[in-house]
């Protein structure tokens, strides 16, 4: 039953919380090797759907597979092959760059911790930083730190909450970088943000989102960035 | 096993960072050990009375120490939102208990091994006995166990620094008083079977709530 | 407005008329029983009260267990009301007992073991509402609310072996039950029909806590439903944004 072409499958998802729907009947199915931007206000919905991907949030129904898995029967499974960011950088402030990755690379029982995390944090551009404690970085820098450890376990899809948000020209050109040299490596992504050229220079698929619901799907192909910004502008209105 | 790795890794991580934040550690002695002294002079000892008042006081120490020490695990997990971090590794909710557990059982026990010493000096109590730290490594597993159940509870919540106690104490006065009576039988120069009672006592709180909190733990976390 | 309203309202003409009943027994009916005079009358209220905190114990445990492997929110609302009223029906039983112990114990306190279980359980529920109270809404305050329930349940029988121990292990602190009562046949009868009214009017209480928790549940659907409307009049124009994309 694993289907391991389909990055994800989401069928009829749903999520409140208390007086508010969050997300509604959300149906969504992605290739393994894509990389999909989801755009949306605040609100919309963006940061529960990859909740739910990621196993952090459980949803009240609907069924949602990612690399094969189920969420909710094999979540352990899901979080040993995807990556994820979030808003926050899921670190420890008193300890150093490198006793993170570590800690991170024990949590997944990962063989050869010091190689791995040396090379995360290259690819990053922070292994000079790797003795300092989190606290002391800037918010740009503890970003890049939550991305490294994201990628530790060389995980098959990336489940990416405004990763950009924060960075600055350079680390956003490390970002690409990043990004691109996954999706050459056959991963896949799921990547949010507000910017709809972002999103049109980072995806191969750009998805709206809007209370709840996906209102917008199309491919990057014949996208131009005057069409996007219309469409995203009949959404975006705040609710 | 494969799942001892990640469990002394969140034990040593969190033992880790109490140490690096020397002032956590530091006030936190501190503040039991002041317990100690102002309940010495809220509660008129005796030669007589010591061996029963006393141990009442080292626990209460101890306890506050603890419910400090819980609620500080779970804070550092929800600064930056760590907590969600340990739970996206390919663990088992459980595992993430039992690690947190572990960490709090050896906090408050190095806890336990500056206090308790202290206090044989002050209130002339002798409990540095193997009968004594057997005693304590009890309640404190139960303690350590039900305290990070609660704790992780106490911190999803508005005014976690005072749900934690109010949640926390009346659910182990069973094993407060057991800890307090069987040191105290001990203290008073009894052996093994004068405590008995309080040791199986103590025994049957660890092994149901141990029990208990790792089943319930999951549900904790969720949201 | 619907059928049920009527039968409720009997039911609460009946809980008024059996508690009048009641009280005439207590008050008037029975004689005052020989060794421990007026105050024994207590004991017609406060036993029903103290047997029913404990099975509010066992319905607020029986409610979370249920909630968490369903996941139904009626368990929960059930819970919820069983726990409410718990905490209620706890504080009488600790005035009434105190009252009863007075005259006949000469404190207003002891620390035998049911008043003890009867206190720290008393704690945990307050607690329980405290978290409900903090906790955030829906799902994980639900949740967490049912762990402590089963908690309370499980811890239950643990206090009271402590306590009960404790009590052997110091007689002297403790003021024991002294003067024993005897029971007539009236006294029976009075006990056995208040044991009726107080049960059906905290059945009332807890069915009436249960409705408004569905009530309140029922409005949060409806705003949701509410912001479904707004959506699907969003993804009415659905369509013609995917024509305009592709253009």
């Amino acid at each position: 039953m694993t289907d391991q072409t389909q990055a994800i499958a989401v069928q009829s998802l749903a999520k409140a919380f208390g007086r508010t729907a969050v997300l509604q009947n959300l149906d969504l199915a992605m290739p393994a090797g894509q990389i999909l931007v989801m755009l949306g206000a605040n609100g919309a919905g963006k940061t529960t759907f990859l909740r739910i991907l990621a196993t952090l949030t459980r949803a009240d129904s609907g069924k949602a597979l990612v690399n094969g898995f189920d969420i909710a029967s094999q979540p352990e499974e899901v979080r040993r092959t995807t990556g994820v960011v979030t808003h926050s950088a899921m670190l420890y402030g008193d300890l150093t760059v490198r006793e993170n990755l570590h800690f991170a690379a024990r949590m997944f029982r990962m063989p050869g911790r010091e190689a791995r995390a040396g090379a995360v944090a290259r690819q990053l551009d922070i292994d000079r930083r790797l003795g300092d404690r989190v606290r002391t970085l800037s918010h740009g820098l503890q970003k890049r730190v939550a991305l490294a450890r994201a990628l530790l376990h060389r995980p098959s899809l990336l489940v990416l909450d405004e990763p950009e948000s924060g960075l600055d020209q350079v680390a956003v050109g490390l970002f690409e970088r990043v990004l691109s040299d996954h999706k050459a490596n056959g991963g896949s992504a799921v990547v949010t943000t507000h910017s709809v050229d972002r999103g049109l220079a980072l995806g191969d698929r750009l998805v709206i989102l809007a209370r709840g619901h996906i209102v917008f799907d199309q491919p990057r192909t014949g996208l131009d960035s005057a069409t996007l910004r219309d469409i995203y502008a009949r959404y975006a209105e705040p609710n | 096993m494969g799942v001892l790795g990640p469990i002394w890794a969140i034990a040593r991580k969190d033992l880790l960072l109490e140490f690096r934040n020397r002032d956590i550690v530091v006030s936190l002695l501190v503040f039991s050990l002041l317990v100690l002294v102002i309940f010495n002079f809220a509660v008129e000892l005796t030669p007589v009375n010591r061996f029963v008042v006393g141990p009442g006081i080292l626990w209460v120490a101890v306890a506050f120490a603890g419910v400090i020490g819980m609620n500080r695990a779970f804070i550092i997990e929800k600064d930056r939102d760590a907590l969600d971090g340990l739970m996206l590794a390919p663990v088992s909710r459980d595992t993430l208990f039992f690690g947190k557990a572990l960490g709090s059982l050896v906090f408050m026990l190095i806890a336990e091994a500056v206090l308790f010493p202290v206090f044989t000096v002050l209130f002339d109590v002798d409990i540095l006995r193997v009968e004594t730290a057997v005693i304590a490594a009890m309640a404190t597993f139960g303690f350590s166990a039900a305290g990070t159940a609660f704790a992780a509870m106490a911190v999803n919540t508005r005014s976690r620094e005072i749900m934690l106690p109010v949640l926390f104490l009346p659910v182990i006065s069973p094993l407060l008083i057991a800890a307090v009576e069987a040191t105290a039988r001990v203290a008073e120069g009894g052996s093994w079977s004068d405590a008995a009672q309080w040791i199986q006592l103590t025994a049957v709180f660890d092994i149901v709530f141990f029990v208990a909190a790792a089943v319930l733990f999951h549900f904790v976390l969720e949201d | 407005m619907r059928g049920t309203v009527p039968g409720r309202s009997i039911w609460l003409a009946a809980n008024a008329a059996l508690m009048a009943i009641t009280l005439w027994m207590i008050f008037i009916w029975v004689p005052t029983e020989a060794n421990l005079g007026v105050i024994q009358r207590a004991l017609y209220f406060h036993v029903p009260i103290a047997i029913i905190s404990l099975v509010a114990v066992v319905l607020v445990a029986i409610g979370s267990v249920t909630y968490l492997v369903t996941n139904r929110a009626r368990w929960d609302w059930f819970a919820h009301a069983s726990a409410e009223t718990g905490v209620l029906v706890g504080a009488l039983t600790l005035i009434t007992g105190s009252i009863w112990a007075r005259p006949i114990w000469n404190v207003w306190w002891t620390w035998d073991a049911k008043l003890t279980t009867t206190l720290i359980l008393w704690f945990i529920f307050v607690g329980y509402l405290m978290l409900r109270a903090y906790a955030p809404a829906g799902g994980q305050g639900a949740r967490l609310a049912a762990i402590v329930g089963i908690i309370g349940a499980i811890d239950a029988p643990i206090i009271y072996f402590a306590a009960d121990l404790w009590r052997t292990a110091h007689p002297g602190r403790i003021a024991g039950p002294g003067a024993e009562g005897s029971m007539t046949s009236e006294m029976g009868w009075t006990l056995l029909v208040s044991m009726i009214a107080i049960v059906s009017a905290y059945s009332y209480m807890l069915v009436e806590r249960y409705r408004v928790r569905r009530a309140e549940a029922a409005v949060e659907a409806l705003s949701r439903d509410a912001s479904l409307i707004s959506a699907r009049g969003a993804s009415a124009s659905r369509a013609d944004v995917l024509a305009a994309g592709r253009v």
